[in-house]
């Protein structure tokens, strides 16, 4: 068998027909002029020639599901008695996620080091996790506010891809990645990729030499007297409206909430996205709250991706440079611009700028 | 799959017994519906769980009954939110979750040989609790015991019996304290950080072990550095909003520390290498 496949451009909705035998697919497809992860079925119109404008996560980490069921229960014996039943199920159909960008596919073992490799592993991504074939596309050029690069990503890196796409003329040049993405090479619509190896490899160089690194040097370092400083924060965000959309856009974040609903002695406890970026989300019931201003959560927020997280998890970031925080937030905050202005090499161009380099 | 254990799924256990501390604090005392679960359970002092009530949600609380005595596991909790308001509606008898145990704990094979402080106010002495009972249930493994403990009024005391037994008790120290004069009180009167100060206690081979609410432990912590206590010897145990409590959901972080997970024990020492968002 070949190590590599080619997809011709006609057979693709075949090939993903073929996936949706025995998972469900989910592919990028228009939905108004946004572009959203949905179960692929043939009404639906794909979109491939830009990245999704939120990322896959919730394939794997839904954004509200279900942690276990309870019931109460009358006693027959003594109706003054009670007991509660709990039910957990954590079983998930196959799924594919497919034609997603590889900066997403990065964001995925991010969660991984948090969910996965822990003393308390959590069974419910877990499951998902495992049973999620991971198809990514790689990027031809860069979107707005992209920088996967700065954050040791790249258009066409391949950490998190099961299997990996490029694009050429015709159709798409398939690299396996993974176990389980070189047995999608033996669907019967996939040809031999080894005459477009080279193609490919061109097209990736070039992607990647578009991408802006927004860090001076590839090795990021914060300055610690930067970002100990409040004042740097306060100026740094004064514009955030604490809104979350960063948080609910980004293929890394994963705080969450656990809430309890109930009707007529059963219900259900279910876990939720959330965000570190809101008021409430650390508000404590004697009305204390230890992140009470909008600096204090979003240092909190780029202190755990860039700070906090490579301190736990030898160096790694927890950002894939994927740039929606920068394309959508609603008053233009870039984390990229923050970040960089928070390393020692942006310190001291500050110092000599005498202000901040904005 | 990979059978793992599922860290969100509480043991269901009964209300035994639920005891009014004061007017706004009760302590229930629970045990595991599976008597195998509650034989094989083992925790350690200053280690927290998670309390459910199913229907309303669940909160985090020391469980302040000491390893050595297991007949039940004890909560003291004070009404503030709607899961702790729905937890004072319960009775003997009545279902709850637990998920336990959670996080770090007193640091006591360290301790062992020397002297101990214990600093507490309000419903801060629910952790101390723990790790009291059990020092006193290995009395001989420490030197003096002093327990300095106050709150704003007399029924706002917790434990109340326990206080008059180690009062009587000539192994403990014990100084009790409340804001303000009141009738029939003929004790000491003043802020626990003031009566620390008047107390005075020696740092010589003492570790000293504090608890209450933030303003309390912030000058606390002045004096016994003013009494010339050393980093390391302070030891705190820290509150947070918490929902996962096994170090995910991202609420009680401080820093690159998770407070129910890397905590709720930690150092003065430790304290002061982590952002100061507490």
């Amino acid at each position: 068998m070949p190590d590599t496949g080619y997809l011709p451009k006609e057979k693709v909705k075949d090939f993903m027909r073929e996936l949706a035998k025995d998972a469900v697919v989910y592919a990028p497809c228009l939905e108004g002029d946004t572009v959203i992860f949905r179960p692929f079925s043939e009404e639906r119109t794909l979109c491939f020639d830009r990245p999704a404008n939120s990322p896959p996560k919730s394939v794997i980490y839904p954004q509200s599901e279900q942690l276990f069921a309870f019931e109460y229960k009358k006693d027959p014996e003594d109706h003054q008695k009670m007991s509660v039943e709990l039910k957990a199920d954590t079983n998930v159909p196959g799924m594919v996620i497919f034609a997603a960008r590889p900066c997403d596919a990065r964001g995925f073992t991010i969660y991984d080091r948090v969910f996965i490799d822990t003393d308390t592993p959590d069974p419910y991504y877990k499951k998902r996790r495992e049973n999620t074939l991971i198809v990514t596309l790689s990027c031809a050029e860069p979107s707005p506010g992209c920088f996967c690069v700065g954050v040791g990503g790249g258009p066409a890196h391949k950490e998190g891809s099961d299997a990996m796409m490029t694009e050429l003329e015709g159709g798409y040049f398939i690299e396996p990645v993974s176990e389980k993405g070189k047995a999608i090479l033996n669907k019967s619509m996939i040809e031999d990729g080894s005459p477009y190896l080279q193609k490919a490899q061109e097209a990736q160089a070039k992607a990647h030499e578009a991408v802006k690194n927004p860090f001076e040097t590839d090795k990021l370092k914060i300055s610690q007297d930067l970002f100990n400083n409040d004042a740097f924060w306060e100026e740094a965000v004064s514009k955030c409206v604490s809104c979350g959309a960063c948080t609910y856009l980004c293929p890394t974040c994963y705080c969450f909430n656990i809430t309890d609903e109930q009707a007529s002695g059963k219900g259900e406890r279910i876990r939720s996205w959330d965000a570190c970026m809101f008021f409430h989300f650390t508000l404590e019931a004697s009305t204390h709250n230890p992140r009470p201003t909008r600096f204090q959560r979003f240092k909190n927020r780029v202190g755990h991706k860039f700070v906090y997280y490579p301190e736990k998890y030898d160096g790694a970031i927890a950002c894939c440079g994927c740039g929606r925080c920068i394309r959508y937030c609603p008053v233009s905050v870039d984390i990229s611009e923050i970040v960089s202005n928070l390393t020692e090499s942006g310190q001291k161009q500050q110092q000599t700028a005498g202000s901040a380099k904005k | 799959m990979t059978d793992i254990k599922n860290p969100y799924l509480p043991e269901l256990a009964t209300v035994l017994r639920v005891i009014e501390e004061t007017p706004n604090i009760k302590s229930f005392q629970v045990a595991f519906n599976d008597p195998e679960k509650m034989k094989g359970f083992t925790f350690q002092p200053g280690q927290v769980g998670q309390l459910s009530v199913f229907g309303v949600g669940e909160s985090t609380f020391v469980i302040n009954s000491p390893p050595t005595r297991m007949e039940y596991l004890q909560f003291s909790v004070m009404k503030a939110g709607e899961v702790t308001a729905a937890i004072h509606n319960l009775y003997p008898g009545d279902q709850v979750g637990i998920r336990a145990p959670l996080g770090n704990w007193f640091p006591y094979e360290e301790m062992k040989g020397r002297n101990i402080l214990f600093i507490g106010g309000g419903i801060g002495l629910a952790p101390l609790r723990t790790l009291i009972l059990f020092m006193l249930d290995n009395r001989s493994d420490y030197k003096d015991i002093t327990i300095i403990y106050g709150s704003r009024t007399p029924p706002d005391l917790c434990y109340k019996d326990e206080l008059k037994e180690w009062e009587e008790r000539s192994d403990v120290n014990l100084i009790l304290t409340v804001d303000n004069e009141y009738p029939g009180w003929s004790k000491r009167t003043g802020f626990v950080p003031t009566v620390l100060k008047e107390v005075a206690p020696s740092p010589d081979d003492t570790v000293a072990i504090t608890c209450g609410p933030p303003i309390m432990i912030k000058f606390v912590l002045e004096g016994l550095a003013q009494l010339k206590f050393r980093d390391e010897d302070i030891i705190t145990t820290l509150e947070k909003r918490m929902k996962c409590g096994i170090g995910l959901c991202g609420r009680c972080n401080i820093g690159s520390k998770y407070v129910c997970k890397d905590g709720p024990v930690f150092s003065l020492a430790q304290l002061k290498e982590m952002p100061d968002d507490v």
